[in-house]
């Protein structure tokens, strides 16, 4: 498979920006009035390179999948800007609207399958061919058979007649990232791929999506809530809390040296296989995450910080602050 | 000698009827869990662990044959009693089962205190308002806030539903509580989070826990004793100590080195091929295809070899003069 030549985006400019991106959800209620909205993603600011991996990190309800697919177009943003190649995705109507989506694959969350369980392989890669105009048949064909061998399915005669049920949980999953690429997209955006599979296969996949993430230059952001995930198979880590990034750093970086008090917490909750981990109880900060329909004024990490002050953490929202080379972190210890 | 363990699984088979043919999902299992510990049944996606659970517990689908093999709960045969006394004397009071994503099973227009409640109202016999005081003592146990009693299962985060769950499981005070993958849909600080409340629990409660789990790093997290599976049997059956410092598996030590690690310089390792078929499982070690240390002897199957205390192991290379020449 041969990657497209990167569209002319202005030099120097990331492939994916996005600066303070917002996207709220109204609340409503039928039968009686009922005003406000969920702060899904509440300020973002992030870019992507060509070529670049970055995975997404936070707990439920973070707003991680509600970014994706307000990247993705799929959610209008009700607030800021993102830019693909230097093109303002809320201005994307029609056919440029359709055009965009080619060039984003997308790898939806979804623990039992993205694949409609009534299509065979081949028409579920066929249908993004058919929708975006490949043709003729034979072309079609020609790609399913490159996009499943690159995933690993080759020879494609194997596993094209099948259907979801008679696949493996990571068969499936190779097919869901073969119909993520079969359109030849620029980036990738693929939400929680690997949560829901056996150890050893999740290793497979993300080794597989890194492999082919490199070998076309392809920008990839990788959802995740577990921080264990994301070295080898990432270059960057954006961790989420609350609607906003809090800390941005390059992974090895975020690994050892974590700057914002939640992404610690996330590392402390994880633990490698050891005996002596049955012996000891780990750290979770306590509380919950915030409401999305009412977040905590300044800092929303400090209901739950250890290291909240107060008078400063409860009132000021703390800025993206610069604490190393490509390295961020929105907490007042840092100031 | 030794008191009897508190349960002991020998040689425990089920097998379903499917139109393919028969799947023998368990297959000879065998392991032994004393008072207070806790084991972890442990293995790739399908090889069996559920149908464990399931076949000790017989809550079978219809498909099952009835199981085979023997299971002793204080040294009494259990798996051949009739139902209604194994019901009666059995499930629920002496062995909880939380079945594989049962937070998502449960009633949604049911409180979820009445739901807590209920498993002491059919199997103790409670009053209503016994069932419900003990159901609140058993929140409270599990970390959720009394008012959450009121509430409806959509109302609760998935963690507060897991936790509810796990109270229902407890509340009926059983000698054993099998969790099957109680976390394996949560977050990691959420995943965090329930097995503190487990070990919490087995340390205040004497509690003993069989959890099913395919994630290696969780199982660390509540195991004294692991019992590998693979293709529906237990390949290593060890101390937790043994088992993630020195696994003597072959599958054990390729499992353990697909782990990724947090601060390892290393990538983890896939392991290379699928695991087999359970219609037609090889007729040797049903490991040989992917191992890479197996040799001639191989080919036949190889039986669970003892390797020292409460430690045993299903590959050639253990046995005694059995081994590589
Ligand atoms: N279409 C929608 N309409 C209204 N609210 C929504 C919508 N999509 C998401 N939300 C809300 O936005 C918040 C963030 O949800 P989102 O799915 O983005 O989180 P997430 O980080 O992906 O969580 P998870 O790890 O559980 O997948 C949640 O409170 C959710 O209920
Ligand atoms: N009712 C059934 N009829 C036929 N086959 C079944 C049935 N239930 C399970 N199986 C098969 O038995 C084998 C073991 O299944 P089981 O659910 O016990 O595995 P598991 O280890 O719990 O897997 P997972 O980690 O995915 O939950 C699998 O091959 C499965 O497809
Ligand atoms: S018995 Fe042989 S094939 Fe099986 S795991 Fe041991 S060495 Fe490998
Ligand atoms: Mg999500
Ligand atoms: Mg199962």
């Amino acid at each position: 498979m041969s990657p497209r030549p990167a569209q002319a985006a202005a030099p120097g400019e990331p492939l994916l920006a996005a600066r303070d991106l917002q996207t709220h959800f109204e609340l409503r209620r039928w039968g009686f009035l009922r005003t406000g909205s969920v702060r899904a993603v509440d300020g973002v600011d992030l870019t992507l390179d060509a070529g670049e991996a970055a995975a997404v990190v936070g707990e439920s309800g973070c707003g991680k999948s509600s970014l994706a697919r307000t990247l993705l177009g799929l959610h209008r943003p009700t607030g800021g800007e993102a830019r693909f190649e230097g093109q303002p995705l809320a201005r994307l109507r029609g056919a440029a609207l359709k055009a965009y989506r080619a060039r984003v694959g997308y790898v939806q969350q979804d623990p039992y399958g993205a694949l409609p369980p009534f299509m065979d392989v081949r028409r579920a890669l066929e249908e993004p061919l058919i929708v975006h105009g490949v043709a003729p048949r034979a072309e079609r064909e020609r790609r399913i058979e490159a996009a499943l061998e690159e995933v690993g399915l080759a020879p494609a005669g194997e596993v094209w007649g099948k259907y979801p049920h008679q696949l493996s949980g990571g068969q499936q999953q190779r097919v869901v990232i073969a119909r993520a690429l079969i359109l030849r997209p620029r980036m990738i955006l693929a939400d929680e791929p690997v949560s829901m599979l056996d150890a050893s296969v999740r290793v497979e996949i993300l080794e597989l999506l890194r492999r082919i993430q490199r070998e076309h230059r392809l920008a990839l952001l990788y959802i995740t809530h577990d921080l264990s995930t994301v070295r080898h198979y990432t270059d960057r880590v954006l961790v989420m809390y609350g609607g906003r990034i809090v800390e941005q750093a390059p992974v090895e970086a975020l690994l050892e040296r974590p700057q914002h008090p939640y992404a610690e917490a996330l590392l402390a909750a994880l633990a490698d296989p050891d005996p002596a981990n049955a012996r000891r109880e780990r750290p979770v900060p306590g509380g919950e995450p915030p409401s999305l329909a009412a977040p905590p004024p300044g800092c929303r990490f400090h209901p739950r910080c250890p290291y909240a002050m107060a008078g400063t953490c409860d009132v000021y929202d703390p800025p993206a602050l610069g604490v190393g080379e490509g390295h961020t972190a929105a907490c007042w210890l840092r100031a | 000698m030794a008191a009897a363990p508190l349960l002991e699984i020998d040689d425990l088979r089920l097998a379903y009827a499917t139109e393919r043919g028969t799947v023998r999902a368990v297959d000879g299992v065998g392991l032994t869990l004393r008072r207070n510990e806790a084991v972890v049944i442990l293995g790739e996606s399908g090889c069996g662990k559920s149908s464990l659970a399931k076949a000790l517990l017989r809550t079978l689908p219809r498909n099952a044959y009835a199981p085979e093999g023997r299971v002793r709960l204080d040294g009494a045969e259990v798996l051949g009693l009739p139902e209604e006394r194994f019901r009666r004397q059995v499930r629920w009071v002496r062995i909880a089962l939380v079945m594989q994503a049962a937070m998502n099973a449960l009633n949604p227009v049911v409180r979820v205190g009445e739901q807590v409640a209920e498993p002491l109202r059919i199997h103790r016999g409670c009053s209503r308002r016994q069932a419900a005081a003990r159901a609140a003592e058993a929140f409270a146990e599990v970390g959720i806030p009394g008012d959450f009693l009121q509430r409806y299962p959509h109302e609760l985060s998935g963690g507060m539903r897991q936790r509810a769950v796990l109270a229902m499981a407890l509340v009926t005070e059983p000698d054993i509580v099998v969790l099957d993958e109680p976390t394996s849909a949560l977050d990691v600080l959420t995943q965090a989070a329930i097995m503190n409340v487990l070990k919490r629990i087995k340390r205040d409660r004497g509690v003993s826990f069989v959890l099913i789990t395919h994630d290696v790093a969780t199982s660390s997290e509540i195991a004294d004793r692991v019992a590998l599976m693979y293709a529906g049997q237990v390949v290593e059956e060890a101390s937790a100590e043994a088992f993630f410092t020195a696994p003597a598996h072959p599958y054990s030590q390729m499992l353990m080195a697909s782990v990724p690690r947090l601060h390892q310089p290393e990538p983890p390792q896939p392991i290379p091929g699928r695991p087999p078929s359970l219609l037609e499982p090889p007729a040797g070690c049903r490991f040989a295809e992917r191992c890479p240390q197996r040799f001639d002897r191989c080919s036949e199957p190889p039986p669970a070899l003892p390797l020292g205390e409460r430690h045993r192991v299903r590959c050639w290379l253990h046995a005694t003069g059995g081994g590589r020449p």
